[in-house]
């Protein structure tokens, strides 16, 4: 169909700044509930203190939050640029899903942050601590509607193919919006998002304890962010095994990519820590396995079986043998032949109607694909195992390592001796990047798990690009790469700056810096 | 509820209520965002203007978010055509975007002047070309796009970015850059005093001639020299959305036959003259809201005479006219229809009373004054 280098290219364009645009949401997620829980701390006790914390933390996400909006508008430009026929065969749901976070949470979010921001002298105090509670709900709503969007490319439920259309068509929306998969990443992405604003917070905070400077500040802000932290990563975790089980029962193929699974073993199966996955042989090398764990976690029960790559390739090869039969009646159809018994002979089939389609790849007419050819369209269900297995271990064990963190900052704060723990703050410092690092490595799982399709089991991802050039991608990646690493530069420096600067930046009068000599 | 003919009607309605709720506001900002280096002198005084619309704009430009949402929703062909085949264009117009943000948000935050300058002029282009582009797709959607849709109703683009910058659409950018900046100034006018007040008086002075002059020329071309393409065989209104399913004949009409056709469409270029015109006439006195809400009027009138012109087209095809896409044919599904509206009735409201109560808590005019005073928390 499309050369193999637009399919590469778009998706590369579409994976980096979709990535890039991940490096400020899960930020703004979790600042903008931190500061609503400072600012609802000032107006209960009415300590300057968390005011001045409010408006330091408030510049952070500031800088931030500026380059969320500029990235964030790439995204929505780029489904209808990059993944035209993506648009047009599935707008009916994705699109109004968009345009509801639009509705509901865009509006929200960009409204109130200028009131956030040049509000504090025009509202009363009560107000403006309304007003920093909406923009962290509007932020928190936007990911829940984007996480709806995406649940569904993972599990499309509630849509039927419309033969007459040549597209997707919503027929509950109630099943798109209760999708458990979407449920349960929208949470899982919250809270991760709510551990980034954690870890943000506590590891500037160390820094400031550290170098025992603005202690007051510092303390409550630290303790503040390992009180949410702890709270947030064991949401994380407790709904990123959720995950798993909502993957056991409606992404297989993903679940057993992650874990290297080729063969289906008796129940219950086996959690693999480690080993070196071979694709072209289909086998692990070297792999050492924690009895039970997967069977645990995939079918919370321990006499359910976990199936193998093998075994859903296999189930493949018939999906395709029966989306080939859709395609052929759906051309019949197509054709002006309404007889009853091809469309029933459709309706048979369309499940499989996007299995066909991965056919196009090889063959522009589907039906005349041979048994070789069959065979590969099924290899290509499969997606790139070694890539999913290592991404998803780097994501699990920053997320352990965060849990000791916020478990240890928890309680040391609790006991009261955490600035003492010289060794704790500086691992707290250290362990700044580790959200991103698990943030990013999760939706390269959850994206890259999912290949070949942009929408699981219904669309291929070389069927969704536009009819574009190589030429015209090589244009955009080009502007995205050179705007993107200037915007990048200035915005590490700028957020450098005022880490620095600390709550000084505020010139109150009351920080360290200004009571030096000038 | 609806039926599926009456929905689709509807949103047609909606989306040009989306549209022309973001050139009106949006539409402001980027004309303030253009002035700012020309009309801003001082450090001091570039800082009234930016603040004249700093706490505002980004809930601003939720709405050109929201178009784009709306779109992908409601006529999600259009939305792939329209962006895919105006790849480049679309690309740049982003690119101008990006501008945006960074330039409210970091200038302030570093004091040095070389800093502060060189964000100034980001915020002008970014605020400049937007309108340009935006107004060059304007004109090419009068005139048709070359585009076509295979069996599977994936669409093709057959022509280049370079193609699109015809005469009349470059005309159509001026005018768009024109349109935004004379109420930008108007805006600036309304909600500042002493020499910036009067800078944005003497814009409002000079602009408005040369806008009508631009508009006057654009509106003569459309209804002389472009041809309409007609529909001569369609299916329902309310069938199954396929645009393969009609006959069109490229030239078959012009934009005058269609507003003799129906002479109560003749209110829409009417308003957009008589609004124009008055909020020069008032602007260039000492009328700031009665002149701002004119101008409103005139971009209105501006949207709705190429929405009724096109009308029922959305995109029209120039070379392959069949393939062109019209309200009838280009829409999604009835049952998204109805579960947009419902979303749309609900929320609505709701923005636009949020919205307003932040623009009470804001309004008032800026002074250099309480910029001075507030340096380090306003931008």
């Amino acid at each position: 169909m499309f050369g193999d280098d637009i399919v590469m290219l778009s998706r590369m364009q579409f994976g980096l700044t979709a990535l890039y645009h991940f490096l400020f949401v899960p930020l703004t997620l979790g600042m903008t509930f931190i500061l609503g829980i400072m600012e609802s701390v000032y107006v209960m006790t009415g300590k300057e203190v968390y005011k001045d914390m409010v408006k330091f933390w408030g510049k952070l996400f500031g800088i931030n939050f500026a380059m969320g909006v500029t990235t964030g508008l790439t995204l929505e430009f780029q489904f209808g640029t990059n993944w035209a026929y993506y648009s047009h065969y599935v707008g009916d749901i994705f699109g109004p899903i968009l345009a509801a976070e639009g509705w509901m949470a865009f509006f929200l979010e960009s409204t109130f942050v200028g009131l956030f921001f040049f509000g504090w002298d025009r509202l009363s105090k009560v107000q403006h601590l309304a007003v920093t509670w909406l923009l962290a709900v509007g932020t928190s709503l936007s990911a829940l509607w984007i996480l709806i969007a995406n649940g569904w490319m993972q599990y499309p439920v509630g849509a039927e193919f419309n033969y007459e259309t040549l597209r997707m068509e919503m027929t509950s929306f109630a099943d798109v919006f209760f999708n458990p998969v979407a449920q349960v990443k929208f949470v899982h992405t919250v809270a991760a998002g709510y551990v980034t604003g954690s870890m943000f917070v506590l590891g500037i905070s160390s820094w400031y304890l550290l170098n025992k400077r603005d202690i007051g500040f510092a303390r409550r802000s630290f303790s503040i962010a390992s009180a949410f932290g702890l709270a947030s990563i064991l949401s994380v975790i407790v709904l990123g095994d959720e995950s798993g089980y909502t993957s056991g029962e409606t992404q297989k193929m993903k679940l057993a990519a992650i874990e290297a699974e080729w063969d289906t073993h008796p129940a219950p199966a086996g959690f693999t820590v480690f080993g070196l996955p071979d694709q072209d042989n289909q086998k692990t090398d070297m792999a050492l396995k924690i009895p039970y764990v997967l069977g645990l976690i995939a079918t919370r029960s321990i006499d359910e079986e976990v199936k193998g790559l093998k075994d859903l390739r296999e189930d493949s090869v018939q999906r395709v043998e029966s989306g080939m039969v859709a395609y052929d009646n759906l051309q019949k159809l197509r054709a002006g032949d309404n007889s009853s018994s091809v469309k029933q002979h459709f309706d048979e089939h369309k499940a499989d109607l996007g299995y066909g389609l991965l056919l196009k790849k090889y063959t522009d007419k589907v039906i005349d694909a041979d048994a070789a050819t069959i065979q590969k369209a099924a290899n290509d269900t499969i997606p790139k195992v070694a890539p999913l297995f290592w991404t998803f271990r780097i994501m699990v064990a920053c997320g352990f390592i965060m849990l000791f963190i916020f478990a240890m900052t928890f309680y040391y704060c609790a006991t009261r001796v955490a600035d003492q723990k010289r060794w704790l703050l500086r691992m707290a410092v250290w362990c700044i990047p580790l959200p991103w690092i698990a943030a990013e490595t999760g939706w390269f799982v959850a994206e890259v798990g999912r290949q070949p399709w942009t929408i699981s089991g219904v669309l291929p991802t070389h069927m969704s690009v536009s009819s574009l050039s190589a030429g015209q991608l090589w244009f955009s990646i080009g502007g995205f790469a050179l705007f993107y690493t200037i915007l990048l530069i200035i915005e590490m420096y700028l957020m450098l700056k005022y880490v620095r600067l600390g709550p000084s930046s505020l010139h109150t009068g009351r920080y360290c810096l200004e009571q030096q000599p000038a | 509820m609806f039926d599926y003919e009456t929905i689709r009607l509807i949103w047609w309605v909606f989306i040009g209520v989306v549209g022309i709720a973001f050139a009106l506001t949006e539409g402001f900002d980027f004309g303030v965002g253009t002035l700012l280096p020309f009309i801003g002198k001082t450090d001091v005084e570039r800082r009234v203007i930016i603040n004249t619309v700093g706490a505002t704009w980004e809930g601003n430009q939720v709405w050109l978010v929201l178009l784009g949402g709306a779109i992908f929703a409601i006529w999600p062909a259009v939305y792939a055509t329209l962006f895919s085949g105006l790849y480049v264009a679309m690309l740049l117009v982003l690119f101008s975007l990006f501008f945006r943000p960074a330039a409210f948000d970091y200038r302030s935050k570093i004091e040095d002047p070389r800093w502060r300058n060189s964000w100034d002029w980001s915020l002008f282009i970014g605020s400049t070309l937007p309108p340009v582009l935006l107004g060059v797709l304007v004109g090419n959607l009068i005139l048709g796009l070359p585009f076509h849709f295979d069996q599977d109703l994936r669409s093709f683009y057959d022509g280049s970015f370079w193609a699109l910058l015809s005469p009349f659409a470059l005309l159509c950018g001026v005018t768009g850059l024109l349109l935004t900046t004379f109420h930008g100034a108007l805006f600036l006018k309304w909600r500042s005093e002493g020499v910036i007040h009067q800078r944005a008086v003497n814009t409002v002075n000079a602009l408005g001639p040369m806008l009508l002059i631009a508009l006057t020329a654009a509106t003569v071309w459309v209804f002389v020299g472009i041809d309409r393409p007609e529909i001569t065989q369609m299916a329902a209104t309310d069938a199954p959305s396929n645009p393969l399913h009609k006959t069109v004949i490229a030239h078959g009409a012009s934009w005058l036959h269609h507003f003799m056709t129906y002479p109560w469409m003749w209110l829409a270029p009417l308003t957009a003259f008589s609004g124009i015109a008055l909020a020069w006439l008032l602007g260039k006195g000492e009328s700031r809201t009665g002149a701002f809400v004119l101008s409103s009027l005139g971009i209105t009138g501006v949207a709705l005479t190429v929405g009724f012109g096109l009308f029922p087209f959305l995109l029209i095809s120039s070379t392959a006219p069949g393939s062109s896409l019209t309200l009838w044919d280009g829409t999604s599904s009835h049952n998204t229809l109805l579960l947009g509206f419902w979303i749309t009735i609900i929320f609505l409201p709701i923005v636009l009373l949020y919205t307003r109560f932040v623009y009470r808590v804001m309004w008032g005019s800026v002074t250099e004054a309480a910029v001075l005073k507030d340096s380090h928390t306003l931008y």
